[in-house]
């Protein structure tokens, strides 16, 4: 114990509002001229599908058996105009990450983890690599509005199409990677000078608005035959009408990644101060589908903080059809490992908070360029703990499923679940716990 | 020599037989008759064939070419060969916005002007206007040549990376980071080269021509380091 300060000094107060974060920060920007740029999602506490809770079974419900009766967990994706639809064994998917954020040995072993688990990749903003095509059974192809290594030939190549309208992580801004890992091969893939610090568009280049859009999907489609389901992702900011807007142009699919979605580098400001919590955003997506009557007919992906089989429960529940995962995904394949916490410590943070992805100095070879430090990930081990993850996640959800009696996951549904809090409540449109009460939608 | 009318094809069955042509196809003219200004008509291409579209057509059309030749008899709407890898494509007429937008290769030559955002994002493209080009033209772009005879539009080549801009006429405004660059021999001899190639060799000397491209001082983002001083 601290002896006790004499009566007449005050103890050392932080202010609420310049917090020392908040101090360091400012001590920052007068330092160097330059905001803070960053990987990951939002740092912050924001309502989450931590407020949400499952009742679960009780006398007028009955549950599943745990271990032994069928809980189903399949997802078909892009029914609605494709003559080649996904179909995947689990419904978590591994969201877009661009190879240049990553690297190669990451993007394999992403494949390889999903490949095992019956589900999806996706590539990102920097195009396809062998590594990720050669590994992964059912891969998205992303098109973003940089259309970095864009190629028709890759097009064909992928099993789905996904248009980029914007990230949960920074929805109306485009991609960055800085110099440290525009190596040659990125460079070339890219189109770019070797070693700049890039910044991608945040504008599509050939279209602008909702009709524009259907043109696009509809040019994609022709190149790919009609083969391919199409995506379009969003980040969360306008889930209702950019829902509508994205089934109106045509959309398979829509992606729908809330703010505490990852990115590779963006300025924190950015990160934590535009766009919806997924939880705000799932509800009006899955009203929107409903209003046009393409509920379960253009499928719904949800993604931006999903770490644990609860959270995909939850998502499922308010009606989403899948959800994806990056950040939980990069963890798996041993990011934030406390393994190498004398690495962290040298770059001045410590595993569980190491966030400077764009550095390109990644002790676990997983957001770099380094050929020897990417060289440290094994893809093939790597990817089984990936394999691993997402069994857990699936057998997690099940679990949860089966207690409220269901045989599907997509079984799952509002009347499943409560909040802990108003807020919660109000966002996810389901009774406050205890009570009857769904903020703006009864009386309490 | 097929002739295809769409009035009575589908863009889809149009587009199906040219995806399925072998690249020792036979079959090597194609004429579409009523385009109507439909979109994505010639569309993902993959072989050595020439497409003479009779009529004017909407967004998209010879949409992330290979190796074919495309020539539009009239005007071209949005994006006329976005993401180009290879061949050549050529308009008649004018072309809306975003002509040749992130073309990665092949030629595009635009036989009347070009709206807003002509190059925009080029990656290896080469684009010949012959009359003038829209605001934001060359947006971000990063390979290739773009070579107009008229004038450019507002905000030029703004955030150019490496591509090369040959403007004859006059330039509204640069871009940010876009400036006039001194041409040499070897500038001369690629536009040279770039009027042959498009068939307009004589129509307009190189020495009347200016060059535009990258100051490169957006390249690395700007630390002050404050206190290292
Ligand atoms: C390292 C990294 C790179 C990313 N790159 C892309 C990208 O290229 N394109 C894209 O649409 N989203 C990209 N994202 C966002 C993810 O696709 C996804 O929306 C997000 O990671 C989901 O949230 P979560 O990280 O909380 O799971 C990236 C995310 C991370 C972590």
């Amino acid at each position: 114990m601290d002896p006790m300060p004499p009566a007449a000094h005050t103890r050392p107060r932080f202010s609420a509002t310049f917090d020392p974060y908040t101090i360091s920060e400012i001590q920052r920007a007068a330092a160097t001229g330059i905001y803070d740029i960053r990987g990951g999602g939002s740092k912050r506490r924001l309502p989450h599908f931590d407020d949400l809770l499952f009742l679960g079974a009780s006398i007028s419900r009955y549950p599943l058996e745990g271990y032994r009766e069928r809980c189903g967990t399949d997802v078909v994706l892009g029914t609605r105009f494709a003559k080649t639809p996904i179909r995947l064994r689990i419904p978590v998917t591994i969201a877009g990450m661009s190879f240049g954020a990553l690297s190669a040995q990451a993007k394999e072993a992403l494949g390889r983890g999903a490949t095992a688990a019956g589900t999806s990749t996706t590539t990102g903003d920097g195009g396809m690599t062998r590594e990720e095509r050669g590994h992964s059974k059912t891969l998205v192809y992303q098109v973003l509005p940089s259309r970095y290594g864009m190629n028709p030939d890759d097009l064909r190549a992928a099993d789905a199409v996904e248009i980029v309208v914007g990230q949960g992580a920074k929805p109306g801004g485009g991609g960055m990677l800085l110099g440290q890992k525009i190596s040659a091969r990125v460079a070339e893939m890219r189109d770019l000078p070797e070693g700049i610090d890039q910044r991608s568009a945040c504008r599509h280049p050939d279209w602008t608005g909702p009709d524009d859009l259907e043109i696009k999907i509809e040019e994609i489609r022709e190149i790919t035959d009609w083969e391919k389901p199409i995506y379009v992702k969003v980040g969360a900011s306008r889930p209702y009408y950019d829902t509508a807007l994205a089934v109106k142009a045509g959309a398979d699919v829509v992606v729908l990644d809330g703010m505490q979605g990852g990115t590779a580098a963006t300025q924190e400001i950015f990160i934590e101060h535009v766009g919806l919590p997924i939880l705000a955003s799932i509800r009006p997506a899955v009203q929107a589908l409903q209003d046009l009557g393409m509920h379960r007919k253009v499928q719904l992906v949800v993604s931006g903080g999903i770490r644990n089989g609860a959270d995909v429960a939850k998502a499922l529940a308010l009606g989403a059809d899948a959800v994806a995962i990056g950040t939980a995904a990069l963890i798996a394949l041993g990011d934030n490992d406390p393994r190498l916490e004398a690495e962290y410590e040298k770059l001045g943070t410590t595993a569980g908070a190491y966030d400077d992805w764009h550095e390109g100095r990644d002790p676990a070879g997983i957001t770099t360029q380094d050929p020897a430090l990417a060289a440290r990930l094994d893809p093939v081990k790597a990817g089984r703990r990936l394999a691993n993850y997402l069994a857990v996640l699936t057998l997690e959800a099940q679990t949860i499923a089966r207690a409220c009696g269901k045989s599907h996951l997509h079984n799952l549904e509002p009347e499943d679940l409560v909040a802990l809090t108003i807020e919660a409540a109000a966002m996810a449109r389901v009774p406050l716990a205890g009570t009857d009460w769904i903020p703006g939608r009864s009386s309490f | 020599m097929p002739v295809v009318d769409l009035a009575a094809t589908s863009r889809r069955a149009l587009n199906a037989m040219l995806h399925a042509l072998p690249p020792d196809t036979n079959e090597t003219h194609w004429q579409v008759a009523n385009p109507e200004g439909g979109h994505a008509i010639a569309a993902g291409l993959d072989a050595p064939v020439t497409v003479e579209i009779r009529g004017h057509v909407g967004y998209y059309c010879g949409g992330m070419n290979k190796r074919a030749t495309i020539v539009v008899d009239g005007n071209a709407g949005t994006g006329v060969a976005e993401n180009m890898m290879s061949g050549e494509i050529r308009v008649k007429g004018d072309a809306s916005q975003s002509a040749g937008a992130t073309g990665r290769g092949g030629l595009l030559v635009i036989e009347g002007s070009a709206a807003a955002r002509c190059g925009i994002s080029m990656k290896g493209i080469d684009i010949v206007v012959k009359g003038s080009i829209g605001p934001m033209s060359a947006f971000m772009a990063q390979r290739g040549n773009l070579v107009v005879f008229g004038d450019a539009g507002e905000t030029l080549g703004d955030s150019i990376y490496e591509a090369r801009l040959f403007v004859r006429g006059a330039v509204k405004s640069l871009g940010a980071d876009c400036v006039e660059k001194a041409m040499g021999a070897e500038e001369r001899g690629l536009l040279a080269g770039l009027l042959q190639r498009a068939g307009l060799y004589g129509a307009a000397s190189p020495d009347e021509f200016r060059l535009y491209g990258s100051a490169r001082r957006l390249y690395h983002f700007h630390v002050d380091n404050a206190d290292a001083y």
